[in-house]
This record gives structure tokens, C-alpha cells and sequence, in this order.
């Protein structure tokens, strides 16, 4: 037997697999094809202070091994989040939800994050500073150490759960961003984002996408996300969440060993619905081929050496 | 929603750069004309979803048209390979909102839907007629299939190389009808919004991420909310679409 259990700052995960926000919306679309209780957890969909209705479509992208999207983080607003989305989410979801948000103030990030840390159901605050499809948005904040410290200790000031801060890949040095969260009272990190990408359609000569740029996601950014979460676990002492390309348990288990302690999946989920069930599914498998008894026993150890 | 392989029973072409294919496999997810099917194929990374022209109790039939690679490519498969499908996705027609006569109208590529709704239609009791729109001669597909089920149809083509010479809409104004359903380029419809005299519905177009309502990629707003194409959609009612 294997034990696939981690512990994610305090709540303890039946296995490190959580699909990743903007690609499991609140779960329901999911919950008719498997049962979700399956998973970890999943960070629900992108939440912000007021209701957004994205950017202008085409907002996708195909790449080689990946895709771009600038969907702008589409969502109906922290209130009805709360009165709407989460009661339905508990109907098919038993366990302790991420709440991903996002905003464009640190005001809004404090204010978003304040309401849904009451939720009963909310087990972990996965705060947003690195969306790149938004102008003047996210970007700025998780591009640098002040900004992302700033985002970091005002959330941590009006909530109780525990804080993990989403980085931007789009940045020159992850290290110092991440070490700056820590210091400011961050739980956790998790990286990578999407990268900032560009396609343009030969047949028009423009962008691909409404917005021009998107981010990039798929299982060609995975070695990206293997060297981040490699070189940041091992400059902070909290818990890192890794992602970016995530397909397999094979992904899972290499981020593990890059250090991380649990595993996101996204872009898989939009091309195979049953992508992070599979994976749940797999794990224990791939943890017996590669004479894994613990993923606990793993996480770094491609640090040492 | 049913995720499985299905068997491909033939792939041939109709025109220059369209093509029908008949797959084998589970069709018990279908609920209504108008949705489609979304499929994998080997070296891209997101599906292609195509429209449900057709469909029996073991088989779909699909047209598509060569737009990109992946459709290109899509031309090469025959009986030897099987298909990686995601079925039924979208809402599709609702044919009880129409309960007189009834005219669908098919742009090119948008054509292939109308099908299966004629079907449909016809079965219960209802009066159809049908208008085919195409740029010339030589891209017209499924004209006598369409009187085979007992429609009445007409086909328009710009440069008047067979039927009206035209737009679907030069047909349209001259004929009697109670409600309208149709799918086919952003021109037609906008062409048809202007002139139409009944309540009806459209079929969207639009880049998919996931197709089955996650991604928020394929979002558009109408008067009632916002409303997904892939999930909500791809069929709005005239009286909601903003244009």
C-alpha cells in the first residue's frame, strides 16, 4: 500500500491532485462525469470584488502542446459566489474547497478574500497576483516583490485560513517574489501562472485572440514550472504548489521531487474531462513503479545532490 | 456527456474541402438536432468540435469543412482509425418553441445541422421548408438528401451558378413561415435579423477552449446573462442574442 496523503498548510489532502482555477469552474460540470470527492481539493474559478464578464472572443488559442487564453477572468462577482455558486458546490463537493481570487486594487484582494474566508467550505485562500490577461490588472503586483508583499500581508491581515499566493512565471526573478511573500505572512505558494503568449493567424496577419495576448498553458510549459518550483522550494520554508503542464502521474510525482507538496492541474482538464480523475487514479501505480511508498519521502529530492 | 473512442464507418468528400463522416459508437447522450460532438485528433492540442448532422441508434454522421490542419488532417482517416469523442455537447434546437411552418436556413458549413432538425421537424408533422446557401455551384452538399426527407427546399448561390442568384435571404423574403431556424456564417445571420418576420433561433460559431462549459472561453452576452456557446449554446433564441 501506498500512501498518497499530504498535508497542504495544515489540512491534510487524500492525494496532492487539485485541478486548477479557471479550468474546473465550481465543479458542477465535473461532478456529472466523476465523482469529484475524488480529488484533493480544486481551486475554484477566479473570483473578484465585482461580477466581470472577461474579455472580448476570441479569447482561445491553440499552440503546439498547449494553449493560450486571455478569458479575463469572467466571473459573477464575490457575492454571488457566496449565494449562488457555493451552496451548489457543496451539494457535489464535500471536502475543503480553494478559493482563488483575484484583483485589480489591494483593496479588492482584501475585501474579496475577507468575505470568502468566512465560507465554511473554503479551506484555503489561493490569492491571484499574476493573471496576465488583464490590463492594468494582476500583473503588476506578482511582477514584484513590494507589490506581491503588499497583496500578501493585507489579505493575511483580514483572514484566517491559510494564504497561498499565486506567482506570475512572466518575471525575471521568482526567487525574490516568492521570499517576499514568506516574509510577509504568506501560508504557501503556488506557481506557475501562464506564461504571457501570442499567436497570429497567417490567413489575417493579426492576433489570433481579441485580446492579443493570452497566457499560455499545456504540457509544453511543464519544464518551466519544474525549474521555478525547483529553484523556489528550496528558498522558502512554506509549502509549494506546483503546476504547469500537469497530464500525468508521472508530472505529479517529478513535481513532487522538484519540491513540491502538491500538484495542480490545469489546461488537461479542458482537453480531457477526466484528465485529473485519471491522474488520482494513476497515482498509486506510478508510485509502486517507481518504488515510491510516501510522497513525503520524495518531495525536494532533486534538491540533494 | 460520453467520452469514448468510435469507430470511423467512412470519410469521404462531398465538395473540394468538405467532407462527411460516419462514426460508430454510444449516440444515447444525444438529446437535440443542433449539438455537436468534439474530437481529438492525434498531434493537436485542443479538440475540434464539428456538428451532428445526423444520428441512429449506433452511428453520427458529421460534415466538416477544411479550414486549418487539424481539419486536413482530419481527411486522411479512414475505417482503420477510431476517433476520440466527447458527445453529446450544447443544447441544440428546440423544436417545440416552432409549432407552424417552419423554415431552416443553412449557410455553407452551416448546413450540415439543419439536417437532422429537418428530421426531426418533419417526423413531428410539421411543415418544413428548407434554404440552402452557397457561394457557387460547386460547393453545394446535401440538396437532394434534404428533399429525400420531404422538405421543401430552395438553394441560393452568390454568383448564381444554380438555384436564386443571391443570398439565403433573397429566398427568405418571399416565403410564408411561422418561425426560423438557422445556422451559417455572422453575415448570414445578420442579413437574415433584418428581415425575418417570426421569432426563431440561431446557431453560434465561436473558438472553444473545453467545449463542455469550463473554460469560459466561448462566452458571449445575451439580455438574459451571460450565456457560454460550448454549454448554454450553441443555439440562441433571436429574442435574447444581442447583436
Amino acid at each position: 500500500m501506498v500512501n498518497t496523503k499530504v498535508n497542504l498548510c495544515g489540512i491534510e489532502l487524500d492525494n496532492p491532485v487539485i485541478p486548477a482555477s479557471g479550468t474546473f469552474g465550481f465543479g458542477y460540470e465535473f461532478a456529472e462525469l466523476y465523482d469529484i470527492n475524488c480529488l484533493g481539493t480544486f481551486s475554484f474559478k477566479g473570483t473578484t470584488k465585482d461580477a466581470r464578464f472577461g474579455n472580448p472572443t476570441p479569447r482561445i488559442a491553440e499552440c503546439d502542446r498547449g494553449m493560450i487564453n486571455a478569458v479575463g477572468l469572467q466571473n459573477p462577482g464575490v457575492e454571488k459566489v457566496i449565494s449562488e455558486e457555493l451552496p451548489k458546490l457543496a451539494k457535489c463537493f464535500s471536502k475543503p474547497v480553494m478559493a482563488n481570487v483575484s484583483g485589480f486594487a489591494i483593496e479588492d484582494y482584501a475585501y474579496t478574500c475577507e468575505k470568502l474566508d468566512k465560507e465554511e467550505q473554503v479551506g484555503w485562500l489561493e490569492v491571484n497576483v499574476s493573471c496576465p490577461n488583464v490590463h492594468g490588472g494582476g500583473m503588476s503586483f506578482g511582477t514584484s516583490p513590494e507589490a506581491a508583499a503588499e497583496v500578501t500581508k493585507a489579505v493575511k491581515a483580514v483572514t484566517t485560513k491559510p494564504v497561498i499566493i499565486k506567482l506570475s512565471p512572466n518575471v525575471t526573478d521568482i526567487v525574490s517574489i516568492a521570499k517576499a511573500c514568506e516574509e510577509a505572512g504568506a501560508d504557501g505558494i503556488s506557481l506557475i501562472n501562464t506564461l504571457l503568449g501570442m499567436r497570429i493567424d497567417l490567413k489575417t496577419g493579426k492576433p489570433v485572440i481579441a485580446n492579443k495576448m493570452g497566457g499560455f498553458s499545456g504540457p509544453a510549459i511543464k519544464p518551466v514550472g519544474i525549474r521555478m518550483v525547483y529553484q523556489v522550494s528550496q528558498a522558502v520554508n512554506i509549502p509549494v504548489i506546483g503546476m504547469g503542464g500537469v497530464e500525468t502521474a508521472e508530472d505529479v510525482i517529478e513535481y513532487i521531487m522538484a519540491g513540491a507538496t502538491a500538484v495542480e492541474v490545469g489546461a488537461a482538464n479542458l482537453v480531457d474531462p477526466y484528465a485529473s480523475f485519471a491522474i488520482v487514479k494513476n497515482l498509486p501505480d506510478v508510485m509502486n513503479k517507481y518504488g515510491i511508498k510516501n510522497l513525503n519521502d520524495i518531495k525536494g529530492c532533486a534538491h540533494n545532490g | 456527456m460520453n467520452s469514448a473512442y468510435y469507430d470511423i464507418v467512412y470519410n469521404k468528400p462531398l465538395t473540394k474541402d468538405i467532407y462527411e463522416m460516419k462514426l460508430k459508437g454510444d449516440t444515447s447522450h444525444i438529446t437535440a438536432p443542433g449539438q455537436f460532438i468534439n474530437i481529438k485528433l492525434d498531434g493537436f492540442y485542443l479538440r475540434r468540435p464539428i456538428s451532428i448532422c445526423d444520428y441512429d441508434g449506433e452511428t453520427i454522421t458529421i460534415i466538416y469543412k477544411v479550414v486549418g490542419q487539424g481539419t486536413a488532417d482530419m481527411t486522411k482517416l479512414d475505417e482503420s482509425n477510431r476517433l476520440d469523442v466527447l458527445c453529446a455537447l450544447g443544447n441544440g434546437f428546440d423544436t417545440s418553441k416552432c409549432s407552424g411552418k417552419a423554415v431552416l436556413i443553412g449557410g455553407g458549413v452551416g448546413v450540415p445541422p439543419m439536417y437532422n432538425l429537418c428530421k426531426k421537424l418533419l417526423a413531428e408533422g410539421k411543415d418544413v421548408t428548407v434554404i440552402l446557401g452557397f457561394n457557387t455551384k460547386d460547393e453545394i452538399f446535401y440538396e437532394n438528401e434534404f428533399k429525400a426527407l420531404g422538405a421543401k427546399v430552395f438553394v441560393s448561390t452568390v454568383d448564381g451558378s444554380y438555384g436564386t442568384k443571391g443570398f439565403v435571404t433573397d429566398v427568405l423574403k418571399d416565403i410564408d413561415y411561422d418561425y426560423f431556424f438557422t445556422c451559417g456564417p455572422m453575415p448570414m445571420f445578420k442579413a437574415i435579423e433584418k428581415i425575418a418576420k417570426t421569432s426563431g433561433q440561431y446557431s453560434f460559431e465561436e473558438r472553444m477552449g473545453c467545449g463542455f462549459g469550463a473554460c469560459m472561453g466561448c462566452s458571449c452576452k445575451t439580455k438574459y446573462g451571460n450565456k457560454r456557446i460550448c454549454r448554454d449554446g450553441p443555439v440562441l433564441e433571436r429574442e435574447e442574442i444581442i447583436w
